[in-house]
């Protein structure tokens, strides 16, 4: 078999990923559910006074769907750990970082982009002002493929372990308060009518480095994880 | 001595957070003591469970 | 490489003779942290004078500063020795780096227990989200996860090097964190208070503070040989130095499998 040249091998990966999750089509349905049912539980909680709600449509809107993210991490390794392709990727001759970073692009498509698609009706049954609507999908775009990335990383730390998603967040969200604080502070500023520009970009900036270190990241974790 | 105890009426917030103090700090002292006293156990009886095992009279096929 | 390390160093790294090592100094460890630390706290607590602002209930800063201080220095050992676990794969290496971490999350805890007490009585809140505190937090949480991934498996080494990795990725958003906790409050004024020292901090009061935090280094030390040659006797349970430490009148006869000095 001849080897294969990266690009192909890059879009065989996504391809295959993005074709294994379209057949398990319900499932990427829930974690969209799931951050539904989570805004809507804030209403009741705290009542249903638009004023309050308001305030905090933003935050709880991107701690949500952090949250359904988090719940959708586990599974983005583990069918190919189970079935062993994991291992072959790792030992392919192609460069790990660039297929991680493709298995990385298929999970952050079938899982965030639904949540961002959603995020405008939560954030509406929040009462969130619609001028501000624009940077809370902004911070997102943003926001969660840092999450993505970061969260491959660890997941590939956990490859080889009695998986606990406990343990997962207890590991992703300390790295995640950064993310948080610039993501949902420029949804605050912005509706505080303060300059939002500010935290986007520490968000884009943030973003560029892991586009490019967090694969490497993962490849090494994967290593480290898989190797006896 | 009781004014030294009293702490300007903040007794009840200084003397806890020293207690916390000394209390975390002896646990940490403990626990590899502890730990150690175990692994020591089990290892003794690791090995009388090695040196029973050679001391009977060897079967054909098992070795340790 | 190894022409710049010392043979002493060299030496060290081996488990039988850090083992010993470590066991001849810890006493000695463990008498100057107690020492320094009674110095410390008759100082602190009988000589100086009460504060102007504050009065009595600023002593709490003779714990919670070094308490607060050993938290970060322990973190930043911890990932040194999580780098040259991972680069030169020496198994002393992660064990101070493993070991490290329960004590710096033990002095994170206090550090938090101790500035919410101490935050009570001076601001009438059990706690305030100003960025040290904060970040303190963030840090017992990053302990926590090393801890726990490093028990997640079952091969001890694996674990060990996962959980070094994942210190390393972790000291990187220790300043990342706080930078962001700092504008955070700034977005969000409202009750943005911050935990300071007394209103001057005179030579009455540093340097008990200083001595504490000398006393509690020594005690770091002291703490962690304790826990590495526990962790020593563990791992290496199969050798003969760890035999003969167990009792070696019923030491086997024969010589284990893959026996090294």
């Amino acid at each position: 078999m001849s080897r294969a040249s990266v690009s192909s091998a890059c879009a065989a990966v996504l391809r295959r990923d993005l074709t294994l999750a379209w057949r398990r089509r319900g499932d990427i349905a829930m974690p969209v559910l799931y951050a539904l049912i989570v805004a809507t539980l804030f209403p009741f909680a705290l009542g249903p006074e638009e004023s309050l709600l308001q305030r905090i449509a933003g935050g709880v809107v991107l701690v949500t769907v952090l949250l359904a993210m988090l719940l959708a991490l586990d599974a983005m390794f583990r069918s190919d750990i189970e079935d062993g392709s994991l291992e072959q990727l790792v030992l392919a001759p192609q460069p790990l970082a660039l297929m991680l970073a493709m298995k990385i692009l298929a999970h952050w498509l079938t899982t965030a982009l639904p949540l961002i698609v959603i995020a405008p009706l939560l954030a509406g049954m929040l009462h969130l002002p619609v001028a501000v609507m624009g940077v809370l999908l902004l911070a997102l775009l943003l926001a969660t493929p840092m999450l993505s990335l970061l969260g491959a990383v660890l997941v590939a730390l956990t490859a080889g372990t009695r998986r606990s998603g406990m343990l997962l967040a207890l590991m992703l969200l300390p790295l995640c308060v950064p993310v948080v604080i610039f993501a949902a502070g420029a949804v605050a500023a912005a509706q505080q009518g303060l300059p939002w520009v500010a935290p986007i970009a520490w968000l884009g900036a943030a973003l560029a480095m892991a586009l490019v270190l967090a694969p490497l990241a993962c490849a090494t974790a994967l290593r480290i994880a898989l190797d006896a | 001595m009781s004014a030294f105890l009293a702490m300007g009426g903040y007794a009840a917030y200084v003397w806890p957070a020293y207690a916390v103090f000394f209390l975390v700090l002896l646990a940490d002292f403990l626990s590899p003591l502890l730990r150690r006293r175990r692994n020591l156990r089990e290892l003794r009886a690791r090995l009388a469970r090695q040196t029973a095992r050679q001391q009977r009279p060897a079967s054909p096929t098992v070795h340790p | 490489m190894s022409k710049w390390i010392p043979l002493w160093l060299h030496k060290l790294g081996s488990p039988p003779t850090f083992y010993r090592f470590a066991g001849t100094l810890r006493p000695w460890l463990l008498a100057l942290a107690l020492i320094a630390g009674a110095v410390a706290l008759y100082g602190g607590l009988v000589l100086a004078p009460a504060d102007y602002q504050q009065g009595d209930a600023y002593r709490i800063i003779f714990i919670h500063v070094p308490s607060a201080w050993m938290g970060l220095f322990i973190y930043g050992v911890l990932a040194v020795a999580s780098f040259v676990a991972l680069v030169w794969r020496i198994k002393l290496a992660e064990s101070v780096a493993m070991e490290s971490a329960p004590i710096g999350a033990a002095f994170t805890f206090i550090t938090l227990v101790t500035g919410s007490l101490w935050g009570k009585p001076m601001w009438g809140t059990w706690w305030t989200w100003d960025a040290r505190l904060t970040s303190e937090l963030v840090l017992l949480f990053l302990y926590l996860g090393v801890i726990g991934l490093y028990h997640a498996f079952e091969d001890r080494r694996q674990g060990a090097r996962a959980a070094a990795f994942l210190a390393i990725i972790g000291i990187i958003n220790v300043p990342i964190v706080h930078f962001s906790v700092n504008w955070w409050n700034t977005l969000h004024q409202g009750s943005t208070i911050r935990i300071l020292g007394p209103s001057k901090i005179s030579a009455s009061m540093l340097w008990p503070l200083l001595t504490m935090m000398v006393a509690t280094k020594f005690y770091y030390v002291a703490s962690l040989f304790g826990r590495v040659r526990a962790d020593l006797l563990d791992l290496e349970g199969g050798k003969e130095w760890v035999r003969r430490i167990a009792g070696g009148d019923d030491a086997p006869n024969r010589q284990a499998p893959g026996e090294r000095a």
